[in-house]
């Protein structure tokens, strides 16, 4: 009988981490940075019909890099737990912080028990509501691991060099426009080229709104906010 | 991976019902009588029902009205409550019938079509969200049959035909389209009769507003269910319109206007009874 090989517990984190990370670096970046009027997120994406940045509810967003089904899936996910709670409890009930435990859980459980991890980090951002209490974001990488971030984000391929620009140059209380160039410089950093607002998906938690605080903003306002308008 | 799996799966993710979820993953949430309802005598008196709502189009899209009065038997069971209810940006769902069941429909349906809307990234079509409501009214038929029916009305606008539009019901979700006007709830009788004298085609947003209160304040003269604009309280009507640019409200001030314009003009001339 031939004996089933073995292979250390730790070896197998190792190859499965290394495979997952190898995934994600692939993938484009995205930027979310705490604004004067709420959070901004900034990805780079050609498509314009496939999300990387959506609603989840009132005033939480989600952003995902990495493998697109795995990502969507997570996301639609987002969206069943944020409406079945908010429809048996209160809207005001849904909160960023269980969401993203449930999304950790889930990354967390996936990369321990399956054979292939995810390959996805993904981004929860709760605006908050003003009256003192504070912006939450939230980073939940591919094993499960759970951070909270201040002031901004990044996360994809070249997540590291972004956040060591974002903090040098990084400001609180920027206004959307000026945040927006921040953001696009921060995702070019590595890059030898400019994005222009079709190689952009942006969008904002905007605490102004009512209720539904997410808003998309479309390539013709972008070109206005990048100030590259023709 | 075998054929059933995979379509299973398929459905799983392909699916973007808010109620369908519901129903699969929490049915204890999903509104709707108990399997084994109680025996006795139906409950038809003891539970505050709605009464009347109106909706008729205008020239920019439609307005949506509805008194503030619950009854319940003959007593009255609240003063304030609100019968109109923002379904998504451009349409909205007047309910009349058992107030309880009815506001939960309403609530259910908002998450239904928020839910479609964040899932696909795009809007249900007017038709889509009409055909959603009439399911929603059928899957209450027991419990309507019991007393509880909930028969609303749904308008909206419709941004491919670029009009608006209204769908009435009937308890077993059967959904009519309307043209011009409709009413629904123990005062739509005296509602729609008024509404047949006054509305006109293409009618302004002023002369819109002014109608819809006229039908209710008829409503509310003959039918003794229906809460009429209480100048003592200040509590009145509430209306809403829906455009193209979306679900307004009109405001408190504006309506307690032309409810006090009316019953002025209906005072000097005598009429109104």
């Amino acid at each position: 009988m031939p004996l089933p090989y073995y292979v250390s517990p730790e070896q197998m984190m190792k190859d499965k981490a290394e495979y997952a990370r190898k995934g994600i670096s692939r993938g484009r970046s995205i930027v979310t940075l705490e604004i004067r009027d709420g959070i901004l997120l900034v990805a780079e994406n050609p498509s314009t019909l496939l999300h990387k940045v959506s609603e989840i509810y009132d005033r939480i967003a989600f952003a995902g890099v990495g493998k697109y089904n795995e990502f969507e899936n997570l996301r639609i996910a987002g969206i069943r737990h944020a409406d079945i709670k908010g429809y048996s409890y209160s809207r005001g009930d849904v909160t960023a912080k269980a969401l993203a435990n449930a999304y950790s859980q889930a990354l967390g459980n996936i990369f321990t028990q399956d054979i292939k991890p995810f390959e996805v980090e993904v981004l929860v951002a709760e605006v908050a509501e003003g009256n003192g209490s504070r912006n939450e974001i939230y980073h939940i990488l591919y094993d499960g691991t759970i951070e909270d971030e201040r002031n901004y984000a990044a996360m994809g391929g070249q997540a590291d060099e972004i956040r060591r620009f974002l903090k040098d140059h990084f400001r609180e209380g920027l206004p959307l426009d000026e945040a927006l160039q921040l953001g696009v410089r921060a995702l070019t950093v590595t890059q030898n080229k400019t994005l222009s607002e079709r190689d952009l998906e942006v969008a904002v938690l905007d605490r102004a709104k009512e209720r539904r605080k997410f808003r998309r903003i479309p390539p013709e306002a972008l070109s206005q906010l990048l100030g590259t308008q023709r | 991976m075998n054929d059933q799996r995979w379509q299973h799966l398929f459905r799983d993710y392909a699916d973007s019902s808010f109620s369908e979820l519901l129903r699969r993953d929490s049915p204890h949430l999903f509104p709707g009588p108990e399997p084994h309802p109680p025996s006795g005598p139906a409950p038809v008196e003891a539970v505050p029902h709605g009464t009347t709502v109106l909706a008729l189009r205008y020239r920019d899209g439609v307005i949506m009205a509805g008194d503030r009065q619950a009854t319940a038997g003959y007593q009255v069971a609240s003063r304030r409550i609100e019968k109109i209810f923002k379904a998504d940006d451009l349409s909205g769902v007047g309910i009349a019938g058992a107030a309880g069941p009815a506001m939960e429909m309403a609530k259910l349906f908002q998450t239904e079509l928020e839910h479609y809307e964040k899932v696909e990234g795009d809007n249900l079509s007017l038709d889509g969200k009409a055909n959603k409501l009439g399911q929603m009214i059928r899957m209450n038929l027991q419990a309507a049959m019991m007393g509880l029916a909930v028969v609303p009305i749904f308008a909206g606008f419709d941004e491919k035909a670029g009009v608006g539009r209204l769908f009435k019901y009937d308890i077993t979700g059967g959904r009519y389209e309307e043209t011009n006007y409709d009413s629904q709830g123990s005062g739509s009788k005296d509602a729609r009769d008024s509404l047949k004298k006054l509305w006109k085609r293409d009618m302004s947003r002023d002369d819109a507003l002014r109608v819809s209160l006229e039908a209710l304040i008829d409503a509310a003269d003959e039918d003794v269910g229906t809460g009429g604009p209480d100048l003592v309280r200040g509590i009145f009507p509430s209306v809403k319109t829906i455009t193209r640019s979306g679900f307004g409200d009109v405001t408190d001030d504006e309506v307690k206007r032309v409810c006090e314009t009316i019953l002025a003009d209906r005072a000097k001339t005598g009429n109104g009874g």
